[in-house]
């Protein structure tokens, strides 16, 4: 029996400009759970900072691809996972002190930060060579 | 992204619209740079009530705008975020450092 009720799949070249279109899919898909507002602005936020650290670090030679999977599991639990076969983050706990950054000027350091604030789960899976695995869950409680 | 500005007594008011993302950031940094360069203000706010999203590119933004105006002897504020935007920067810590206009008015003065 198949542990999810819905599901998308989704790959992209690891481009700037595909960051809107990541976060409006992910949007898009989570509204068949009713979230208020807030939670899709939250839900949107995480997708954007997950997808721009894929853009911004997994490829500095080349033009890769960024997965992106967005499944509905039982309990209304919307879980993410964007996913890069890039260079890796050689310390992932470094990685996520706030503040710290290996990107440009216009990355502030925040992006672990925010994601693991908006969202309730948040597991990195990274290792030089091998790239990174973000994989996001949020439930969307339902109103009554 | 868009900017509009509104200059008078020395404030800038630098409305910024649409979604301020990684991809918009340079942009947004740079017509920001450009204003003030133009403008010389003794005190910048900027008006985020016309963003749809903003995510930490939005941080970096408005920290790279707050280090120029000190730089030249000015001031920064913000005013009137969206939600989404709100939390951002709230999550951030970015409300603490840099006045809210709309909120703390007797601290924070908007143009």
């Amino acid at each position: 029996m198949l542990n999810y009720q819905n599901y998308i799949k989704l790959e992209f070249p690891a481009k700037s400009v595909n960051e809107g279109f990541a976060r409006a899919a992910v949007a898009a898909f989570a509204s068949q759970l009713d979230p208020t507002l807030g939670e899709i602005g939250d839900i949107k936020t995480a997708v954007s900072e997950a997808v721009t650290n894929a853009v911004v670090h997994a490829y500095p030679e080349k033009l890769g691809m960024v997965m992106l999977r967005v499944r509905i599991l039982p309990d209304e639990r919307l879980e993410i996972v964007v996913k890069d076969h890039g260079v890796g983050i050689p310390d992932v706990e470094k990685a996520k002190t706030p503040l710290y950054t290996t990107g440009g000027e216009e990355r502030s350091g925040m992006g672990f930060t925010i994601m693991e604030s908006f969202m309730d789960t948040v597991k990195v899976k990274s290792a030089p060579g091998k790239g990174t695995t973000v994989t996001m869950c949020r439930r969307i409680r339902k109103r009554v | 992204m868009q900017t509009l500005t509104l200059y008078a007594d020395g404030c800038l008011t630098i409305l910024l619209k649409g979604e301020l993302d990684h991809c918009a950031a340079q942009d947004a940094m740079q017509s920001i740079e450009e204003l003030v360069e133009e403008y010389l203000p003794r005190r910048c706010v900027l008006d985020l009530s016309g963003l749809t999203f903003m995510d930490s590119s939005g941080i970096a933004v408005i920290l790279k705008a707050d280090r120029l105006l000190r730089q030249s002897g000015a001031s920064l504020a913000l005013e009137r975020p969206p939600q989404q935007v709100r939390k951002v920067l709230e999550v951030a810590g970015l409300t603490q450092v840099i006045p809210l206009c709309g909120e703390t008015e007797e601290e924070c003065e908007p143009c």
